[in-house]
């Protein structure tokens, strides 16, 4: 079974969207071109764990497909690689349900196995993560609010890079940060396989209260159809190549 | 990734039953032993015996800690981790769909706890014994992967260490499933967080760290160094400190590489007290036999010639009584 390369949107925010169209909206449409949208809120230091405002994280996410989390920073390292990493899981899991509909009729799933069975069908799943490659955008609200916190975004951007790159199968990275300064979104680093390298700070940031999470998410989605035209293009190629070698 | 618990509805009141949908099993609900970032862990009661229950919401994670703890049952010889008792899904009354599994329940105190009452030594004594253990588990091609101090658990009598949280367990090669920051080397910048034995070495390094340093520190700007320094300045561990630092440098290739390092240090360390101790013992106990009998003999002379007296004013009060009697 292949399942390609899986792509992800991880959004970091401190706050609600408040210029443009409907974040959630936006999210869904990613979803439907195969993106999943992840989405990690930072609580102030002296937040309570519930607030109101961060109550879109949630939305987002769940429109997008995808997994949300809210965090105090000292917790961010650890919580980007486990979102990003059960996005992945949630993702392939979805795959492979619908196998096994196709497989085993369509009131299948995952849930209606017996345990026994559901274990062998979860190392498939883990098998495919370990294994798949995986695309991930990161963008980084950097609104007035997140100035003291991109330092920890850094440092869990490059944890993240660490943990990914432990696997087998490949991953690349790209850094947006929003709001850009004409533009919606800003390019902090182009599509590489590692982070590590990252040695440019977050550019400076753009005062203000506007945070155009909706649009920004929507030019993040137009970074992979980009890449992935031209991705997409090779893998013909690539796949021209095998059929001739059979 | 406590952050998680929030959005797991589950939390069963002392009392509550658990029911399986497929194997009909009934467990009774005792009270809570542990929450964890997948689901929580209950003390549960099953036909009479005491069990633990791992019930989550999350049912791909917790059939992912099913596959591991079968792979630790086909793990040759001693048992490693908690066995197996039965994995089931439970439909509560509201319709949730909860998975969870029930294992052994080690009934034991924590490492750091038993070092505590039971004197220093013992760490490095369960320390080989874990190394032991890992020598199996990194055999069969697994690496623990969240080794730290809170899922080691000591059962005694006999003392032997035991690990209880198996989810972060993953096949070599691979990446590692769960970590926790302090006790992982990627996040002290000193290697991946590839699958390999050295990854699981370095955690045991940090666990030993950890005990005489159970406030976690933070790592600063060159985390290498921190911990060097950090280990250096722990008085107690000077002994072990060579085999210390070539966990954390990644320089063992394998545990038992470091297994026959530490036991040779211990048993040294163990031949060193020992001879000091008996030649303190020789020079120490001879004048204490000496003072001894010199008390004795003291006291001999001091109870002598009150005995003599008495029984010579015995003697002559009965002479005076025959005298009386006689006449």
């Amino acid at each position: 079974m292949r399942t390609g390369t899986l792509k992800q949107i991880l959004l970091i925010t401190d706050g609600c969207s408040n210029k443009g169209e409907d974040p959630s909206a936006v999210a869904a449409l990613a979803a439907q071109q195969g993106i999943t949208v992840n989405v990690i809120g930072i609580l102030e230091d002296d937040q309570s764990e519930d607030p109101t405002g961060l109550k879109e994280v949630e939305e987002v996410a769940m429109s997008g497909g995808g997994v949300s989390q809210l965090v105090y920073q000292k917790a961010l390292s650890q919580t980007v690689q486990t979102v990003t990493k059960q996005a992945m899981t949630l993702t392939l899991q979805g795959v492979v349900n619908q196998e096994l509909k196709q497989i085993l009729g369509p009131n299948q799933s995952l849930e209606e196995l017996p345990p026994e069975q559901r274990g062998e069908v979860m190392e498939v799943v883990e098998d495919l993560g370990e294994t798949c490659d995986l695309e991930v955008l990161v963008l980084v609200d950097t609104s007035a609010s997140m100035h003291n916190k991109l330092p920890t975004v850094q440092e869990a951007l490059v944890d993240l890079s660490v943990s990914m790159n432990a696997r087998i199968g490949r991953n690349r990275f790209a850094i947006f940060s929003f709001p850009g300064k004409r533009k919606d979104i800003n390019k902090v680093l182009d599509w590489s396989p590692k982070l590590e390298s990252m040695s440019s700070i977050f550019p400076k940031l753009t005062s203000g209260g506007i945070t155009p999470t909706g649009p920004a998410l929507k030019q993040a989605m137009y970074q992979f159809g980009k890449k992935s035209l031209r991705r997409s293009f090779m893998r013909e190629n690539e796949s021209n190549i095998e059929e001739t070698g059979h | 990734m406590n952050q998680t618990s929030k959005k797991q509805g589950i939390d069963l009141r002392p009392g509550s039953i658990v029911v399986g949908k497929w194997h009909h099993n009934r467990y009774y609900i005792k009270k809570q032993l542990g929450r964890g970032a997948i689901g929580s862990v209950y003390l549960c009661e099953c036909n009479g015996k005491k069990a633990a229950l791992k019930i989550s919401d999350k049912g791909s994670s917790v059939t992912m800690e099913v596959n591991v703890l079968k792979t630790f049952q086909k793990v040759q010889g001693k048992r490693l981790g908690p066995s197996l008792l039965d994995v089931d899904d439970w439909i509560d009354s509201f319709g949730n769909r909860y998975s969870f599994y029930v294992m052994d329940y080690l009934k034991g105190k924590q490492m750091s706890t038993f070092i505590k009452q039971h004197g220093e030594e013992w760490l490095g004594i369960l320390i080989v014994q874990l190394l032991q253990d890992l020598i199996k588990l990194h055999k069969e091609g697994w690496v623990f992967g969240d080794l730290k101090t809170d899922n080691l658990i000591v059962t005694h009598p006999p003392a032997r260490l035991r690990w209880i949280d198996v989810g972060g367990t993953t096949q070599i090669g691979r990446s590692i499933k769960e970590y926790t920051e302090f006790f992982d080397r990627g996040y002290w910048g000193m290697g991946s967080r590839r699958a390999e034995p050295s990854y699981d070495l370095f955690a045991i390094a940090m666990i030993m760290i950890h005990f005489y340093h159970p406030v976690q520190f933070e790592r600063g700007k060159v985390p290498k160094k921190t911990l060097l320094t950090k280990l250096d300045q722990i008085p107690q561990l000077k002994i072990y400190q060579p085999c210390i630092k070539k966990a954390l440098l990644g320089q063992y290739m394998t545990s038992e590489q470091m297994r026959s390092d530490l036991s040779s240090i211990m048993m040294k360390d163990y031949n060193q007290t020992r001879s000091h101790q008996s030649y303190q013992d020789n020079t120490k106990q001879v004048p204490i036999k000496r003072k001894n009998h010199q008390l004795q003999n003291k006291k001999k002379e001091k109870i002598n010639p009150i005995f003599e007296s008495l029984g010579i004013c015995f003697v002559v009060v009965l002479f005076y009584f025959f005298y009386l009697i006689l006449i």
